[in-house]
């Protein structure tokens, strides 16, 4: 058992624990917004049915907040686990991003989580609408640091290499903490975040609209929920334009491979489809754009993008002998599915506002109604994918590089860690993450054929605090 | 301030967080230890999963930021422990998993096995960190194989990794600390119990403490007499051992007296006393290599450097003190006690006026 196999599954442990790991962040993040929202929208207007919403969303947030915890706790370790080499070079420079997320956002998330949970009849109404809001902002510092961690790896700027240790050593935090690379990549995420959020709870409150069921509480869901889809959308574009412009001034290489583009070319075009091996020295793509990718890289239609060939023979210049290609055929495809498939919500968003327009209510069991509710059952899929390719695409497109320009992946791994345990523990993650996937889905399946409560308790702490001038023990509002 | 200040003051305040993480989810997973002994009934396994409800995550999070704080203070610490403590630390993760998710989980279902096997996570999900935490400690005070060997990286002390295996960690010594937190948690939770709880729950859970309590002390004192052959300054440990011990045998005279509050401060200072006097003994080494004392990794090796150290020491000062007001803020907000009258008959919902009416309409 050689170091290449303890290498190549610690890296398939990597990509399984951290793409699981992200299938909950989305929905937690949008989510804490939506119920954030939701509830203000109750204590504001002081109408139930936002109350219900509140509630009904709520439950199914929770659900999957406990998945991002616990799948969390791992993504905190395992840098020390499978990389010990890595956290020795660049501990100096990223653990700080990463000791602050403990400090500043999971502290705040965990607890004022607990207290709304909780608290229903332990805090006043504005009080404890302020909890989720507090949790609800934790969980953008937390994406915050995370991913200016992240934007290191890809573009790392505030350090100098120490020549006795050859660590990584930081010189500048603000550097490291608001360079481009990271403020843009916040944006397009958190975008990407909403837009997943939004397709739950449009596609849930779609659904049950379309079925007639709890109509009158499940319209303004979605109407709410299909106007964030599309505003994040027009984001989730501008921040990926401008994502594109930087990376191929930082990253050309990745650039290059999103596209197959082998050879240097002015008014390089853009493919839709290829066919046949990409992993050659050239490409056949089928439908293409010309210019495209020129403009997504420059700005301009004429402009030259440096292909893969000349990007190899030059980084060999740089960095001596060595394969400096990304894998293209997942480079190349995770792109475009990104884009497609996280695009797919915007259409089901559009559809939404215009069929529930001005009260409508479509009849049951046309044809109409049988394929939007279709449509609405799988929807969620399609972010929570997009999301997932792109991370595929920006981290299997930095490859070679860990950290890019600096250290190797291959020589970032643990070198006593043996194969055998890698593959324990990635069997042993892999099969628990595997059943709670079931149950989680299962569970929020149930949830979600309950519907909304109905006749919610309007004001629980008005109630505990009359009790409390009785001697008798008062049932818990809420309780596990 | 000088380098020398800066790890000092990292030193401390990575013991700090683990006492914390110790103090606070130690007694949540005592009350998951305690679970399948004291939750006699179903009333009962939910009084006590509820008196940790609120708080289980934020306490568990000190663990989340014990880690993160020494990946950015002491690199070479975070990268060869957690390399070299591989499937001990595995396991840990499974267990904390199967326990987050189980809490969250459990009442989601009116189905008596569905919340048994939840109960059983519950268990091994508090057994298992209650000892293996324990167990960790006792390698990295009393030393594990730790030599050079050859890596991508220039430098003597980035070459410093874990050679033994998994089984090599469960030495006598390890083994024995860890049945001493398994058997200190379980006596802390079951005085939290008793402090959160009232009825027939707080005399069962009383009466627990000081049963556990009186083997927990004993094998507490062999641990940390043990502990003293490693410690680097025995002057100093030795009286805080001793003060560790008066201290858990004040909590179980408080516990016998009924008085709840001053056992649970009593086990807390316990803890915290016995987990400064490791470090303390420890100070300036962060591992102890059982091979060569020269390959010890130590404050000064293992280090960020001084920038790093210096914005880090900045967001802790001004943060510290915040996440501590509204942690405990949170602990005044649920500091009734709770009794099996007060459980709502179907978990999650409520009240009978707040069900899922919509439930027919699936």
């Amino acid at each position: 058992m050689g170091l290449m196999e303890a290498l190549d599954l610690a890296r398939w442990q990597f990509g399984i624990t951290t793409v699981y790991h992200f299938l909950f962040v989305p929905l937690t993040i949008g989510g804490a917004f939506f119920v954030a929202g939701f509830q203000t929208a109750w204590v504001r207007t002081g109408n139930p049915r936002y109350l219900q919403l509140t509630k009904f969303f709520g439950k199914l947030f929770l659900i999957n907040f406990a998945m991002g915890v616990v799948t969390g706790i791992v993504q905190e370790f395992q840098f020390g686990m499978n990389w010990s080499v890595y956290s020795r070079f660049v501990g100096d420079v990223f653990g700080a991003p990463l000791a602050m997320e403990g400090l500043l956002a999971f502290f705040l998330e965990s607890t004022f989580l607990g207290l709304w949970i909780f608290g229903w009849d332990r805090l006043p109404k504005k009080l404890h609408l302020a909890t989720i809001w507090a949790a609800a902002f934790g969980t953008l510092i937390s994406a915050y640091f995370i991913l200016a961690a992240n934007a290191w790896m890809q573009h790392p700027v505030g350090y100098v290499i120490d020549p006795e240790t050859g660590r990584a050593v930081l010189t500048s935090i603000t550097e490291v903490l608001f360079q481009n690379t990271a403020v843009i990549a916040f944006f397009h995420t958190i975008f990407a975040c909403f837009m997943t959020a939004g397709a739950a709870v449009a596609a849930i409150g779609g659904y049950k609209l379309m079925k007639g069921k709890q109509a009158e509480i499940f319209r303004p869901a979605v109407k709410a929920s299909s106007v964030v889809i599309l505003l994040a959308a027009v984001g989730l574009a501008i921040t990926g334009d401008m994502d594109a412009k930087i990376m191929v001034q930082q990253q050309p290489m990745k650039m290059a491979a999103a596209e197959a583009l082998y050879e240097t070319s002015s008014d390089a075009p853009f493919s839709i489809l290829s066919v046949g091996d990409l992993s050659g020295s050239e490409a056949t793509h089928l439908i293409e754009v010309p210019g495209l990718l020129s403009w997504m890289a420059t700005g301009s239609f004429g402009a030259e993008v440096q292909g893969i060939n000349d990007l190899q023979e030059q980084y060999v210049a740089t960095y001596g002998p060595g394969n400096y290609v990304p894998y293209v055929p997942i480079t190349y495809w995770s792109f475009r599915l990104m884009i497609g498939l996280g695009m797919i919500a915007a259409v089901f968003a559009l559809w939404s506002l215009w069929v529930f327009r001005r009260k409508r209510q479509p009849e049951e069991g046309t044809r109409l109604a049988k394929i939007y509710t279709a449509f609405a059952t799988v929807l969620v899929l399609f972010p929570l994918l997009g999301n997932s390719f792109g991370w595929i695409f920006t981290e299997m497109g930095r490859q070679p590089w860990i950290v890019f320009g600096l250290q190797q992946t291959a020589d970032a791994v643990s070198p006593l860690v043996s194969a055998t345990e890698v593959w324990i523990t990635m069997l042993g993650f892999t099969l628990v993450y595997f059943i709670l996937a079931i149950i989680e889905v299962k569970l929020l399946l149930v949830y979600i054929r309950r519907g909304a409560p109905e006749d919610v308790v309007a004001d629980p702490y008005a109630d505990a605090v009359a009790a409390e001038k009785s001697d008798a023990d008062k049932e818990l509002y809420f309780a596990y | 301030m000088t380098i020398d200040t800066l790890v000092l003051i990292w030193f401390g305040l990575i013991a700090i967080l683990w006492v914390g993480y110790f103090i606070l989810d130690g007694f949540d997973q005592g009350v998951g230890v305690l679970l399948p002994f004291l939750g006699k009934d179903e009333l009962r396994r939910r009084v006590m999963i509820n008196t940790i409800g609120p708080v289980w995550d934020g306490n568990e999070v000190w663990l989340l930021v014990a880690g993160g704080a020494t990946f950015a203070a002491f690199p070479l610490w975070y990268a060869t422990m957690f390399s070299g403590y591989y499937l001990a630390l595995f396991l840990i993760l499974l267990a904390l998993i199967l326990r987050g998710v189980a809490f969250e989980y459990r009442g989601k279902r009116d189905d008596a096995r569905w919340r048994k096997r939840w109960d059983a996570a519950i268990f091994v999900g508090s057994v298992i960190p209650a000892t293996l935490f324990g167990v960790a400690f006792g390698n990295v005070v009393g030393g594990s194989p730790i030599s050079p060997i050859e890596t991508t990286l220039p430098g003597e002390a980035n070459s410093l990794n874990y050679t033994g295996t998994f089984f090599d960690l469960l030495n006598p010594f390890s083994l024995t600390l860890g049945v001493m937190t398994l058997l200190v948690f379980t006596t802390h939770g079951a005085i939290f119990l008793a402090l959160k709880t009232k009825g027939e729950m707080r005399e069962a859970a009383r009466k627990a403490a000081l049963r556990v309590g009186v083997v927990a002390a004993l094998v507490a004192v062999v641990a940390l007499l043990w502990a003293q052959l490693y410690s680097g300054r025995v002057v100093v440990t030795l009286p805080m051992v001793l003060l560790a011990a008066v201290a858990f045998l004040g909590a179980l005279a408080a516990t016998w007296r009924g008085r709840d509050g001053w056992a649970f401060i009593l086990t807390s200072l316990t803890i915290a006393l016995a987990v400064f006097s490791l470090f303390v003994g420890l100070w300036p080494n962060v591992m102890v290599s059982s091979i060569d004392a020269a390959y010890n990794l130590t404050v000064y090796n293992a280090s960020s450097q001084e920038y790093t150290l210096t914005v880090m020491t900045w967001v802790a000062v001004i943060m510290t003190p915040i996440v501590l007001i509204y942690q405990g803020w949170t602990y005044w907000v649920f500091r009734k006690r709770i009794s099996t009258s007060m459980i709502p008959p179907e978990p999650q919902s409520g009240r009978a006026d707040d069900r899922f009416a919509g439930a027919s309409q699936g």
